[in-house]
């Protein structure tokens, strides 16, 4: 667990926050710190607002009470655009369509499109850059080949190298092994895992599955109902009672990889 | 036999109203294509078409009008589609038949002979005025400009529109420009092609480009010569067979995606896709 309390290594903050989609509330006054380069697991049953966190990170969540300051910047909408420019986003497997017309290249270059700005291309140096992050996450490979064509393991390692290239300052993981196979979820965690270590970003990532949990976390959020139930340090939250209270049904950590901790 | 047809000013007008139609309606048409709305197209499409009988009515220009109605078709299914409040096919369908109900209504309510109304119907190249060509013009000049200097945002919205949002482009704004820009396209090609078939020489040339490439910028150049050769074939269907031009670009368009369809590479993705769910 990373120490420190020093309030200058704020780069997430989330006050009261509360979000509502029409009639249903996916948050209900949760707050949140998170400091500079920390690795955060948000887990907690479906529908217990950790992607509608997310959200509120990135701006795409209105709030419609509370406050959140991101990367100093107080999230609203003026400042929505310029801050999602500076934090990732790898979402879900999506279903993609096979014939989309667009590479893995391009894809991913993607992720430079929001920084470079209207009216500007983007220059061979950031091509090269791509080339760069695709061998990195494993798929050099595949840089030609349609988006759609790739399975879902491929797709994610594609979709971490845009968040990549954004060169994010704070990087969100929503659900990023959900609905791909054991080994490629043991890959992507294993990438994510490398990533963190090597760049330090600051991270939080989203999962329903225990399992899915990866090793590195300095602090878990359990989430229930739109509320922050409970947070604390892997060894101190990741114990049977706790869970099968949150996720409402007997769990067993001895059951679940995560006792790899 | 060219220069027999060369020799009419209005041919010459005709050559030039396919060439801007074909490279307008099938540019709109990759992207209405590629997002999967093609539904949204049609919408707007008739409401282009419902606005300009108003005009026709009400005795003001039927482009006024067009102009009008398919902005604020495009304005209203935007966001219905987008907050997902009923599903998208309900909503967009309950415009459509609307559009479909105030263009019939409108015509209904026009006194004396309808010849304005049904050249609004079916489109006739032949015959396209100046001003409408001077307009169809101006809108094409636009569209290319507009294509190449916002390609990079076009390709991320409309292949990944999620993803676009959450990397910081102005993707919302895209996304109604684009829908703005089908209204604006429609309005400024309805005079030539007609209401009622505008729509096949959006979707059609766009279709067939989509089963022929995996690249956008190809995508979009396959898509505009289809469309032209349609534009054209038509024209010249009309001038040496004495056929109506509208209806022979939409019979032209729809032979050439039968032909990619046949013809796709793509068909064998298909095959690779269902061998991959089966196994």
């Amino acid at each position: 667990m990373s120490g420190g309390n020093s309030v200058d290594n704020t780069v997430i903050r989330i006050q009261d926050a509360v979000v509502s989609y029409r009639e249903d509330v996916a948050l209900q006054g949760v707050s949140l710190e998170v400091r500079k380069g920390e690795f955060i697991g948000v887990i907690g049953p479906n529908g217990a607002g950790k992607t509608t966190l997310l959200t509120v990170v990135n701006g795409l969540g209105r709030l419609v009470q509370g406050q959140a300051v991101v990367l100093g910047l107080p999230v609203n909408g003026r400042n929505g655009i310029k801050l999602r420019r500076r934090i990732g986003y790898v979402a879900q497997v999506e279903n993609i369509d096979p014939r989309l017309p667009i590479s893995v290249r391009e894809t991913v270059m993607v992720g430079c499109y929001g920084r470079l700005g209207l009216f500007h291309r983007p220059a061979p140096a950031q091509w090269e850059a791509v080339d760069r992050v695709l061998k990195m996450v494993g798929i050099a490979h595949l840089s030609h080949r349609p988006i759609g064509h790739l399975s879902g393991g491929e797709y994610q390692r594609a979709a971490i190298a845009r968040a990549l290239i954004q060169q994010p300052e704070i990087l969100l993981l929503d659900e990023p092994t959900a609905s791909i196979d054991l080994q490629a979820q043991k890959e992507i965690l294993g990438l994510i895992q490398l990533i963190h270590s090597e760049y330090h970003m600051t991270t939080l990532f989203v999962t329903h599955d225990l399992r899915q949990l990866p090793s590195i976390c300095h602090r878990l959020v359990l989430m229930k109902e739109g509320k922050i139930w409970k947070q604390g340090s892997p060894e101190s939250t990741l114990r049977d009672e706790i869970l099968s209270q949150l996720y409402g049904a007997p769990v067993s950590t001895h059951s679940q990889s995560t006792v790899a901790y | 036999m060219e220069t027999s047809i060369l020799q009419y000013q209005f041919m010459r007008s005709a050559i030039v109203a396919g060439l801007c139609g074909g490279i307008t309606c099938s540019t709109i048409g990759v992207f209405v294509v590629t997002m999967h709305l093609s539904f949204i197209g049609v919408c707007i499409a008739h409401a282009a078409f419902a606005g300009a009988l108003l005009g026709v009515w009400l005795g003001f220009d039927p482009l006024i009008g067009a102009l009008l109605f398919s902005l604020a078709s495009a304005a209203v299914i935007g966001p219905m589609a987008d907050r997902g409040e009923l599903n998208p096919d309900t909503s967009i369908g309950i415009v459509f038949s609307l559009m479909l109900g105030l263009a019939f209504l409108f015509m209904g309510m026009m006194p004396g002979a309808k010849t304005d109304a049904l050249n609004l119907f079916w489109g006739s190249i032949l015959t396209v005025s100046r001003e409408n060509l001077i307009f169809l013009a101006i809108v094409t000049g636009v569209v290319i400009g507009l294509v190449v200097v916002f390609y990079k945002e076009i390709q991320a919205v409309i292949c990944h529109r999620q993803v676009a949002l959450a990397v910081g482009i102005p993707a919302t704004l895209i996304f109604y420009g684009l829908l703005f820009s089908t209204g604006v396209i429609v309005t400024a090609s309805l005079q030539s092609i007609g209401g009622l078939l505008i729509y096949s020489l959006i979707l059609n040339p766009a279709a067939a480009a989509y089963q022929i490439t995996y690249s956008l910028k190809r995508m979009l150049l396959i898509a505009v010569v289809f469309g032209v050769i349609s534009c054209w074939v038509g024209l010249a269907a009309s001038y040496f067979l004495d056929l109506p031009s509208g209806a022979a670009i939409v019979v032209t368009s729809s032979a050439i995606f039968g032909l990619a369809t046949a013809f796709s590479p793509k068909r064998k993705v298909k095959r690779w896709q269902q061998a991959q769910v089966a196994g």
